[in-house]
């Protein structure tokens, strides 16, 4: 591109209008570099066809005519690049942008739902053993539910995992364990129909390896995606400044010819190079205003969108933990303890503990995020269900803590003014936040998308038309010395 | 003669010589007893109680014996007597840690209403609880994995611990134990189709589960040491409670599981494909466990077992244990308590 006269610069002075006469203007001594041409039978000393274009070029840019047919290469060749590049970068945006709605983003999202599903099956997996031999439907179904979402989610992940990728391997071990810990549960299940407490030891088991490798797996993968997600909202936003770039020049280098026309001519209007100054201006006026609209579009999806959902996806998260060692500290008796600065803790209560606080802060961050009345009453909802489950909590732990393990069951699992009911309004009014933050993100993320739409062919085509202008406009000119 | 000079000189150095020898040959069997189980049972006599390897304590005490260094029973109350029935309302209640893993000993039965705790341990909580606070059901539970029954007694998390706990003298250091209520000795289950046999050279490159913290994993660890187990067996996977090593089993992941024979057969109740192999190769008591300032409340617990051998351990047998270690009660009942002679 920085060397036209080597390539499209070329032809015009080797047609047929080339040195061809041009019979108003005399005096000028026979350039040096045509003999060849003339006599082809005696081939010169050799030269680059670089040496040899310059040469040709030099000989050109002493007659006018050959002054605007480099002029109008240059020009024409500057249009075709700015469309070219703007084309180029903004299908690659365009591309990106396409891929935060529809790849990374829905990605993210289901590995956020394969971690929930998990951490949900595991908590009713532990809130039907505390039930006893009598399991309730609900429950039970609760946990079906989450194990077949789990394994859609994983099949969704892995169809959309790049081959030989991290994401892949942690995809395929969360695969084998999933049937894994099934099984398991199944097992626990079985004996704890029979009364057999070995059911109760299958149970931790399951337990143990969820919450040391499948949830640790699962939150890999969604760190992975939310890392994926981030790495395309980096390549659809940044400004196409070499195309910008370009399209400055292009106007630049157009309203210095016209300028040079109108001294040498005093035409004010050369209708080509007019046109192609227009089709160059609009083409770049699109390419920074579409930008524009769809960088804020995608920015606005990614700050009431993406914050609001991590931030909803994490006091989701907080929220299972919670309930799981709310369970676990029944299933336990106190079995496990944790000693902080010698004081001993039961380790399920300190749990529960340090995640009702982080679901607090999640919930207080969520509602400064809430830009509008659909994701606030939601995450209010949820604010109140929160403080009612504290308060029964502690009723609950009292109750532990006193020895009345049936009160404090009761108070846990129990179907009226139990946790359970808290745990449940947070989880579902958490799930309504979620929906509506994404349907937030999609509306946003895809009007800045669309702001792009058509952008790379219209700025081709423009950038074809204004070429074609500049190529009219000094035709017109050279058409003058015939 | 010179022959009967030689003798008499001899015989003049015989006693040394052979006191020599008894000088050289004690410190020698301090070092092989450990490593030969099957030390003569005299020498172990001959003043060298003290001296009997691993289980040797500076106090002379002796794990065979350890269960008779409990103080007499006496119903008088103490201060730690006092403080527990100083509890007012619903805290009101004798924390005891127990297990609710083994099935027929401590174990939540998810078939009964709010999956009440039962079995044989619990059954003497209930009997000590009335005794002390006038209320068998005045109980606080708490389970407490097998390597954690001291630390939750040092600790003053319970007031004491029923968990088929075994009276060792490393234990005593820490905690103080009642007389014994029960008597049972480390035993080897496996699979029926498994080729182990017992405990012998059959568990050689076999992976045994054991609980951590418990006597069955020191008793392995130093017979391995010693070469009693074969050195290829092994013994990496604990697990927090014995149960968990049926699981472990019924998963594959070990060959054979050790731990009180007690509870083996628990384990082997809940799955007809395991057995017990060979027979027990160790005698234990369960004790008890409290702290170890608790004088008050040790020679309580202690009338309470005078009075359950008597009326009560019987039945209880019958209703959990005779499912599981037959009918005849004779192998696990108890012997006589004997109680220590000073303070």
């Amino acid at each position: 591109m920085t060397h036209p006269p080597k390539s499209s610069a070329a032809p015009p002075p080797a047609g047929s209008a080339g040195a061809a006469g041009v019979p108003g203007i005399p005096a000028q001594p026979g350039p040096p570099g045509f003999p060849p041409a003339v006599a082809p039978g005696v081939p010169p000393a050799r030269r680059t066809a670089f040496a040899e274009g310059a040469e040709r070029l030099r000989a050109a840019a002493t007659t006018e005519p050959g002054r605007l047919r480099i002029i109008g290469a240059v020009l024409a060749l500057l249009v075709v690049a700015f469309g070219a590049v703007t084309a180029w970068q903004t299908s690659t945006r365009s591309a990106a942008a396409d891929d935060v709605l529809h790849r990374s983003q829905p990605l993210s999202y289901g590995a956020a739902g394969i971690y929930r599903s998990l951490a949900d099956a595991n908590t009713a997996a532990s809130s039907g053993f505390l039930a006893g031999g009598q399991e309730n439907a609900q429950s039970r179904d609760r946990y079906e539910k989450d194990i077949r979402s789990a394994a859609a989610g994983l099949v969704t992940a892995a169809a959309n995992a790049e081959p030989g990728s991290a994401s892949e391997e942690t995809i395929a071990g969360l695969n084998r364990l999933l049937p894994e810990y099934k099984g398991l549960i199944e097992r626990a299940r079985t004996y704890n129909r029979q009364g057999y407490p070995v059911g109760g030891a299958y149970l931790r088991y399951a337990n143990e390896k969820m919450q040391k490798e499948m949830l640790p797996a699962a939150e890999d993968l969604y760190t992975t995606e939310n890392r994926r997600l981030d790495a395309d909202y980096a390549d659809a936003t940044p400004y196409p400044w070499v195309a910008i770039g370009l399209g400055l020049l292009a106007l630049a280098v157009l309203g210095w010819a016209q300028h040079r026309t109108y001294r040498r001519t005093h035409r004010v209007l050369n209708h080509g190079l007019v046109a192609a100054s227009a089709a160059t201006a609009v083409a770049l006026l699109w390419l920074v205003v579409g930008h524009m609209v769809a960088r804020s579009g995608l920015d606005g999806s990614y700050e009431h969108g993406i914050r609001s959902l991590n931030v909803l996806h994490d006091a989701r998260i907080a929220s299972l933990k919670a309930r799981g060692n709310e369970n676990l500290s029944l299933v336990a008796r106190g079995a496990e303890t944790v000693t902080v600065d010698g004081t001993t803790y039961d380790a399920y209560y300190r749990g529960f503990d340090r995640d009702i606080a982080v679901l607090g802060k999640g919930l207080t961050e969520a509602a400064r995020l809430a830009d509008d009345q659909g994701g606030t009453a939601p995450v209010e909802a949820a604010e109140d269900d929160m403080a009612v489950w504290k308060q029964r909590h502690a009723t609950a732990r009292a109750e532990d803590e006193n020895g009345n393990y049936q009160q404090a069951l009761d108070k846990v699992i129990g179907a009226k003014g139990a946790t359970a009911e808290c745990f449940d309004g947070v989880d579902r009014s958490l799930a309504r936040a979620i929906a509506h933050e994404r349907a937030e993100f999609q509306r946003a993320a895809g009007d800045g998308r669309d702001a792009m739409t058509g952008l790379p062919e219209g700025a081709a085509v423009l950038a074809v038309l204004g070429a074609a202008g500049a190529v009219a406009g000094i035709g017109r000119r050279l058409s003058e010395y015939r | 003669m010179d022959v009967s000079r030689a003798r008499s000189a001899l015989r003049g150095w015989g006693g040394v010589v052979a006191m020599a020898v008894l000088c050289a040959l004690a410190p020698a069997f301090v070092l092989l007893l450990p490593c030969t189980p099957q030390a003569p049972d005299d020498a172990r006599q001959a003043g060298q109680k003290a001296v009997t390897g691993a289980q040797a304590r500076a106090d002379g005490c002796v794990d065979a014996e350890a269960h008779e260094r409990t103080p007499a029973p006496s119903g008088a109350d103490g201060p730690t007597i006092d403080a527990i029935k100083a509890r007012t309302g619903a805290k009101r209640k004798l924390i005891v840690g127990v297990d609710q893993n083994s099935y027929r000993w401590g174990y939540r039965n998810p078939n009964t209403e709010g999956a009440r705790l039962e079995g044989f341990d619990i059954d003497l909580v209930h009997r000590i609880a009335e005794d002390i606070l006038g209320d068998p059901d005045a109980v606080q539970f708490k389970a407490i994995p097998t390597n954690q029954r001291i630390p939750a007694i040092e600790d003053g998390r319970v007031d004491m611990v029923v968990r088929t706990m075994t009276i060792t003298c490393g234990r005593l250091e820490h905690v103080a134990f009642s007389a014994p209520y029960f008597k049972t000795g480390q035993q080897v289950l496996a699979p029926k189709s498994s080729p182990i046999t017992g405990y012998d050279a059959s568990l050689a490159h076999k992976k045994v589960c054991t609980a951590a913290g418990s006597t069955a994993l020191a008793k392995l660890e130093a017979d391995k040491k010693g070469g009693r187990l074969p050195a290829t067996t092994d013994l990496s996977t604990t697990v927090p409670n014995q149960l968990d090593c049926l699981v472990r089993l019924q998963l594959g992941e070990v060959d054979a599981v050790v731990t009180d024979g007690a509870l083996a057969a628990s384990q082997a109740a809940q799955d007809p494909t395991v057995e017990l192999k060979g027979a027990p190769f160790t005698t234990e008591y369960y004790g008890v466990a409290m702290k170890k300032d608790a004088g008050d409340l040790v020679r309580r617990v202690n009338r309470v077992l005078v009075d359950y051998r008597a009326h009560g351990w019987q039945t209880s047998y019958d209703d959990w244990l005779s499912a599981t270690l037959g009918r005849d009660s004779a192998a696990s009942k108890p012997p006589a308590p004997q109680y220590r002679r000073s303070s």
